[in-house]
C-alpha cells in the first residue's frame, strides 16, 4: 500500500504533530519508498523540510510557490491532488487539525474517495482498514470501515499516536511544479491571536472553578494558574449561577462538552452533570476538602485539600517547572 | 441571492447518548431532536445578510426524517421563509459523502448563490459536509467562520484556526461558509413565532426528485460504520491526603510532567 502524508506546516514551522502522522504513514506502508511526504507552502528549504528525515519515508514532494504562503483550500487541494497522482497513492493522512479538517474532506469528494476524521486508532493495512473515531464528544467510539475499492483519507487526532524516528527512508525532496487552478478564494492574511484565549472546547489545557470560590474576585488565582499553563478558565453551573462566571464559562450537560488534555477542577464537587462535559478529558486533577466528594472518582491525581491553598502553590510550581 | 442553510436533526444535547441494542447506533427512544447548535448560528447569519438587504430568500435543506421537522419548524420561526426536507428512509447509513451529494444536488436544483452550514454535526462529530459540498460544486468553501462581510459579489470571511489565530479570506460568491459559535448570536423564538412557521411552505422531497437514486448511493459508499463502542473505562486514579500541602502538590505536579506527561 502506498501511503501519501500531508505535512502541515504554519510559518514554515512543520507542525510537531506531522511526524506523528509520519510515523503512523511510515508503519502501515512497510517500507519507506511506498511512503512519501508532502509539504505545501513557500521558501520550503531544508530548514524546514529537513525535520523529516529519519522517520521512514523515501520521498518528501515539496510543493514551493508564493500563492502558497498561507493555507488555501482550493490552492492546497490542488497541491494534493497532484502529489496523490504522481505518487500513486492509495491513502493519505493528515492531522484532524484545522487545516487537515478543512482539506482532506475536500480531496475525498473530489477523489470519490473513503474518509474518517479525528482517528484515534488504526487497524489494517495492504486494502482494507479500520479506523476509530469519537463521536457525541467522545461519548461513543465509532469503527469506521475504509474500503478498499476507493483512495482513502484519514485525518488523526494529534497525541495520540506515537512520533518515532525510525532512522529509516532517505526522505529525497521531489519539487512538484503545480499549475494552480482560478480561483475566486483569497487568503488576505493570518491575524495572530494577541493572548486570545483559546476556547474551552478546544482549550487543551482547563482551569475550572466551582461554588466554593465564593466570589468572582476569588476567580483571580485560576486565572493566574492559567496563564502560567496556558490555559482556559471554565467554571460550574453552581458558580455561574452564583454570578462568580460569565454562561459561556460553563463545563457541563447545560454548558460546554470539554476535551483538554489536563482539566484541572477546584472546589467543584462534581455532579453528574458536571462530568457530562469534562469527563473525555485526558488527564483530571482534582482539588476538593471533602475526601467524599464524587470528583474524585474520576480524578487521575486528587488533593484532598482547601483551594485556596492549594491552587497558588500550583502557579508558583508549574512556573517553576515550566521555566526550567 | 438565495440562500441555502444545511440543517441536520441531531439529538439534544442534554440527551444521555446509549449505544442501541446492534451497536449500529445510539438508543433514539424519547429522544429530543434539535437542530444541529452549529446549525443555528448557520441560520441566524443567513436572516441578517437577508436582513441588509444582501439576500431575498432563505431556504432550509434537511437531509433526514420526521424528527427533524419541530428543528425545521423552528428555524422557520426565526425567519427562514421555507423548508425543504428531503426523505433518508433508504439511506440511513450512507456515508457522509453520500450525503453532501444529495445535499450538492438540491442546492444547484435551487440555484442558490450561497450555502451556509454548522462547522460540525455535534453527533458523527465530523466536519466533512461544508468542505464536501463545496468541492462537488466547485465552489470555494471556507469552515469554521467567525465573521462574515458581503460586498457584492464577493465576501471577507474570517475564520478560526489553533491558537486563537483567525485567518482571513476574500471569496467569490457562491461559496459554501460553515458556521462556528462566536459568528452571532442565535434570536430567540417566540411562541406565536412558531405557530405562524407552520403556514409556511414545507416540502418534503425524496432523493429521486432530485435526479439521484438512493440504492446507487448506498452501492457507492467507500466508509462503512463496523459498529459502536463505549469509551473506555479510566484506570483508578491516586487521591493525596495530608496536612502539608505543598507536599502534596509537589508531588502531582511531578506526576503530571513524569507520568502523565501533560505538562
Ligand atoms: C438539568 C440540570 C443541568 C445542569 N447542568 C449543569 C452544567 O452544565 N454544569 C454544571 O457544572 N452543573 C450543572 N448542573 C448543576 C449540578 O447538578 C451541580 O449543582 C453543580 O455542578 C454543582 O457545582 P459545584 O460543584 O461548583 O458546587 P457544589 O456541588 O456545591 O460543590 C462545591 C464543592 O466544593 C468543595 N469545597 C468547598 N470549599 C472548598 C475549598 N475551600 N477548597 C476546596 N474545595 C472546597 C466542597 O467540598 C464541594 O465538593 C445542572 C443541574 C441540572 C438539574
Ligand atoms: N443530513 C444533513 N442534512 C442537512 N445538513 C447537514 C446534514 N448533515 C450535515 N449537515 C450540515 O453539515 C454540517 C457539518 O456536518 P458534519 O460534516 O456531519 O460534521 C452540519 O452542521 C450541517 O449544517
Amino acid at each position: 500500500m502506498k501511503v501519501l502524508v500531508f505535512i502541515e506546516q504554519r510559518d514554515r514551522k512543520i507542525k510537531s504533530s506531522a511526524l506523528e502522522a509520519l510515523t503512523l504513514g511510515a508503519k502501515l506502508a512497510g517500507s519507506p519508498k511506498d511512503c512519501a511526504a508532502l509539504v505545501v507552502g513557500h521558501q520550503l528549504d531544508d530548514s524546514v523540510v529537513g525535520k523529516l528525515k529519519g522517520y521512514g519515508s523515501d520521498t518528501t514532494y515539496v510543493v514551493d510557490q508564493p500563492e502558497l504562503k498561507l493555507y488555501n483550500t482550493v490552492l492546497y487541494a490542488a497541491a494534493l491532488e497532484q502529489a496523490i497522482k504522481t505518487f500513486g497513492a492509495d491513502l493519505v493522512i493528515g492531522l484532524a487539525s484545522p487545516m487537515g479538517r478543512d482539506l482532506l474532506p475536500r480531496l475525498a469528494a473530489r477523489l470519490d474517495g473513503a474518509i474518517v476524521s479525528d482517528v484515534t486508532a488504526l487497524e489494517g493495512g495492504g486494502g482494507k482498514i479500520q479506523a476509530t473515531k469519537p463521536m457525541y464528544a467522545g461519548k461513543v467510539l465509532a469503527k469506521v470501515t475504509l474500503l478498499e475499492n476507493a483512495k482513502q483519507f484519514v485525518t488523526i487526532r494529534p497525541n495520540v499516536f506515537k512520533a518515532e524516528s525510525l532512522g529509516t527512508g532517505s526522505s529525497t525532496v521531489t519539487k512538484l511544479d503545480i499549475k494552480l487552478p482560478a480561483t475566486s478564494l483569497k487568503s488576505v492574511e493570518v491575524r495572530k491571536g494577541a493572548n486570545e484565549k483559546v476556547d474551552l472546547t478546544e482549550a487543551s489545557r482547563i482551569v475550572s472553578g466551582g461554588r466554593s470560590l465564593a466570589s468572582a474576585e476569588n476567580f483571580k488565582i485560576l486565572n493566574e494558574l492559567a496563564d502560567v499553563i496556558g490555559a482556559t478558565v471554565g467554571a460550574s453551573r453552581a458558580a455561574v449561577d452564583s454570578g462568580y462566571a460569565p454562561h459561556d464559562m460553563q463545563v457541563g450537560q447545560t454548558g460546554k462538552t470539554v476535551n483538554p488534555n489536563l482539566y484541572i477542577a477546584c472546589g467543584i464537587s462534581g455532579s453528574i452533570q458536571h462530568m457530562a462535559g469534562m469527563r473525555t478529558s485526558k488527564v483530571i486533577v482534582a482539588i476538593n476538602t471533602d475526601p467524599e466528594a464524587p470528583i474524585f472518582k474520576i480524578a487521575t491525581y486528587g488533593i484532598v485539600a482547601d483551594l485556596f491553598k492549594a491552587v497558588p502553590l500550583f502557579t508558583t510550581k508549574l512556573k517553576k517547572l515550566l521555566e526550567k | 441571492m438565495k440562500i441555502l442553510v444545511l440543517v441536520k436533526q441531531t439529538p439534544d444535547t442534554e440527551t444521555k447518548i446509549r449505544i442501541s441494542a446492534n451497536n449500529m447506533g445510539i438508543e433514539t427512544d424519547g429522544v429530543k431532536f434539535i437542530a444541529n447548535p452549529y446549525d443555528d448560528f448557520a441560520i441566524e447569519e443567513a436572516l441578517k445578510i437577508k436582513e441588509k438587504g444582501q439576500a431575498q430568500e432563505v431556504v432550509l435543506l434537511c437531509l433526514g426524517d420526521e424528527k427533524a421537522r419541530e428543528p425545521l419548524i423552528k428555524g422557520l420561526a426565526m425567519g427562514a421563509d421555507r423548508a425543504i426536507l428531503v426523505e433518508n428512509a433508504q439511506l440511513t447509513q450512507v456515508d457522509s459523502l453520500g450525503v453532501a451529494k444529495v445535499l450538492a444536488a438540491v442546492v444547484k436544483a435551487e440555484g442558490a448563490g450561497l450555502v451556509l452550514s454548522g462547522k460540525q454535526a455535534i453527533d458523527d462529530d465530523n466536519m466533512h459536509i461544508g468542505p464536501m459540498v463545496g468541492e462537488l460544486l466547485n465552489w470555494p468553501h471556507i469552515n469554521v467562520v467567525t465573521k462574515i462581510e458581503i460586498n457584492g459579489q464577493t465576501a471577507r470571511v474570517e475564520r478560526e484556526v489553533e491558537g486563537g489565530q483567525v485567518e482571513i479570506y476574500e471569496t467569490g460568491l457562491p461559496c459554501v461558509l460553515g458556521a462556528h459559535k462566536s459568528l452571532n448570536t442565535p434570536r430567540y423564538t417566540a411562541l406565536q413565532g412558531i405557530m405562524k412557521a407552520k403556514k409556511k411552505p414545507f416540502e418534503v422531497k425524496k432523493v429521486a426528485d432530485y435526479g439521484l437514486d438512493a440504492a446507487t448511493l448506498v452501492k457507492g459508499q467507500k466508509t462503512i460504520l463496523s459498529g459502536f463502542m463505549p469509551p473506555p473505562e479510566k484506570p483508578a486514579g491516586k487521591v493525596f491526603k495530608g496536612d502539608d500541602v505543598e507536599n502534596l502538590v509537589e508531588q502531582v505536579v511531578k506526576l503530571l510532567r513524569d507520568e502523565a506527561k501533560v505538562i
